[in-house]
């Protein structure tokens, strides 16, 4: 009889640690499911299309022919502007990226200073750029780089030098474009190096004083390599971004001479004022193609540098 | 520490170098209220105005006059907040599914969810303009409300912070009770998350308020613009008038770095959480 119960019971625990795996199964898929719905709709399925867009001839009315890789070729072969677009790009990222990378760095280096006072108010000042629409730093930096009343120019003309025309020349575009990024996200990437030195342990540093390094000597071989991990995250993000550059040549204007004009912005005008979306979005095919290929330039650099 | 923390002027370059860089940061916000607050006749002449003037009053009747500040602004605001509390729910729950829940298949699929924030957004920007065109959505808020509902970054974060923050043994007890996996979620989660709520939300908010090409993309009448298609529209359309310019940009930025210096805690913190766990 006991026994009876006994199985009974066992039966019962098992029926329901049974629906209980399947409640935990239908529950759980019902609970992901609108991040995979949607990012169906609007991720997966525009992705694809894209690639299907890009081998044919196509126009906001809906006229379409099939191409084949014509928009390819006309892209590498036909198009200096596109290459053009390229060389601007690059030029402005790299202009950007570099000395944002080494000025956070540097002030994250500061802050992280036992003796420094002041800290939170430092970081807040730093951070608040980050937080501003990029149309508004557009339109203020473009105000700040005009080239008859600007500001910068007058300081310039304070030092004694000539003015520069921002907005004419190729050097004064790409220098006035980086530095709205510049100015944008060195706060953002100053916070995040802080936390990567917050993280490294202080007694390696006590350690290293005591076999006798300095401040230098430790910034170089102690806290650069224990944040290679983070640093090649900036990187990653900074050529992610950097490569994506619209509003700010946008708002900026591209100049006389397309100096100022970058891939996205390119794109955009292909796709929403010349509507040749077949060939835009063969242009969006090679920007995703051109940020894997530098992504995966950065990381070997990074690897090779780790083995040095 | 030796060298820089002890000797004195070593420490003075630190704070002067400290100091430039703050001052740098903050100038551009100065000098959007001096050229908002000035004539257009005193930014336009060497040496040009460095001072605030008294004529932002009249600057801003002249924005009022051009766009719909008022009315953008409100725009800007119902979609950020209708984004940010969709993006809320629907992440918490996701992340409360992958970090709570066992079932097959759920280790591969927030594998995906990751990878997925690799892919550039201009990727499948004409697709998604032909998209949102065909279901008829150009000019309404469905067209940037709907397609950011939920982030993959929103799941993301909640999943790492419901996984650490949530015992099992609430969930168990609750279960045992005869709560639903719905319930608990309401009544149990979500209470005991409200930190990383509020940092996911102010993020959310900020980078939705900031959002411009896709909106530029698929709202076109004035009556739709977000804030900042209205800046671009004043800049582009008056662009002499620096002063009425720079004022309404002026208004624009002040209340995002309200909400930002309220809530600056939170926002950094779950940047430098996000980031070290990436």
């Amino acid at each position: 009889m006991t026994n009876n119960i006994a199985v009974k019971q066992e039966k019962r625990n098992k029926v329901k640690v049974y629906n209980q795996k399947k409640t935990d199964r239908n529950t759980g898929w019902l609970f992901i499911s609108p991040f995979f719905i949607l990012f169906g709709i609007f991720g997966v399925f525009p992705l694809i299309f894209t690639a299907f867009l890009s081998l044919h001839r196509w126009d906001i009315l809906g006229t379409r022919e099939f191409i084949g890789f014509e928009n390819y070729i006309n892209l590498f072969v036909n198009d200096p502007l596109f290459w053009k677009t390229l060389g601007n790009t690059i030029s402005i990222w790299l202009m950007s990226t570099i000395p944002q990378l080494i000025i956070a760095l540097m002030i994250a280096f500061f802050l992280n200073q036992a003796f420094l006072k002041g800290k939170t108010l430092f970081r807040l000042g730093i951070f608040v750029p980050n937080v501003t629409s990029v149309v508004a730093v557009g339109i203020v930096f473009s105000a700040m780089f005009g080239t008859q009343f600007g500001v910068i120019n007058y300081v310039i003309n304070l030092v004694g030098l000539d003015s520069i025309n921002w907005k004419g020349s190729y050097l004064g575009t790409h220098v006035a474009i980086a530095a709205m990024v510049l100015w944008r996200w060195v706060g953002y990437n100053t916070i995040i190096y802080l936390a990567g030195l917050q993280s490294i342990s202080k007694d390696i540093y006590e350690a290293s004083t005591i076999d006798g390094a300095n401040k230098f000597q430790q910034l170089i071989y102690i806290t650069i390599p224990m944040l290679r991990p983070i640093i090649i995250f900036t990187v990653i993000q900074s050529t992610i971004g950097g490569l994506q550059l619209f509003a700010e040549p946008l708002i900026f204007g591209e100049g006389g001479n397309y100096q100022g004009l970058t891939m996205t912005l390119y794109l955009y005008q292909e796709a929403f004022t010349r509507f040749s979306f077949g060939y835009a979005a063969a242009i969006a095919w090679m920007i995703f193609f051109i940020i894997i290929i530098i992504s995966l330039v950065n990381l070997f650099i990074s690897q090779r540098i780790k083995s040095a | 520490m030796n060298e820089v923390g002890q000797n004195k002027f070593g420490i003075t370059l630190v704070y002067l170098f400290l100091i430039i860089v703050t001052l740098v940061s903050i100038f551009p916000f100065y000098w959007m209220f001096v050229v908002g607050s000035n004539d257009t006749s005193a930014i336009n002449q060497f040496p040009p105005a460095v001072i605030p003037g008294n004529s932002f009053i009249e600057n801003m009747q002249k924005v009022f006059e051009r766009i719909d500040f008022i009315g953008v602004m409100m725009n800007s605001l119902i979609i950020s907040g209708s984004v940010t509390l969709s993006v809320l729910f629907f992440s918490s729950l996701a992340g409360y599914a992958f970090s709570k829940l066992t079932f097959k298949g759920r280790d591969a699929a927030f594998v995906f969810v990751i990878a997925t924030m690799m892919i550039p957004p201009q990727l499948g920007l004409i697709p998604n303009f032909m998209l949102i065109s065909w279901l008829g959505w150009i000019d309404s808020f469905s067209a940037v409300i709907v397609p950011s509902m939920v982030s993959a970054f929103g799941v993301f974060w909640m999943r790492q912070y419901i996984g650490s923050s949530v015992p099992y043994e609430l969930i168990e007890a609750a279960r045992v009770d005869g709560c639903s996996h719905f319930r608990i979620f309401w009544s149990i989660v979500l209470p005991i998350i409200r930190p990383a709520l509020a940092t996911l939300g102010i993020f959310t908010f900020m980078m939705t308020w900031n959002d411009f090409l896709w909106p530029l993309v698929v709202l076109k009448d004035k009556s739709v613009h977000t804030i900042q298609i209205a800046l671009r529209t004043l800049n582009d359309v008056y662009s002499t008038d620096y002063s009425m310019i720079l004022a309404g940009t002026f208004m624009a930025t002040v209340p995002i770095l309200i909400v930002f210096l309220i809530f600056n805690k939170q926002f950094i913190a779950g940047l430098t959480e996000g980031a070290t766990k990436n």
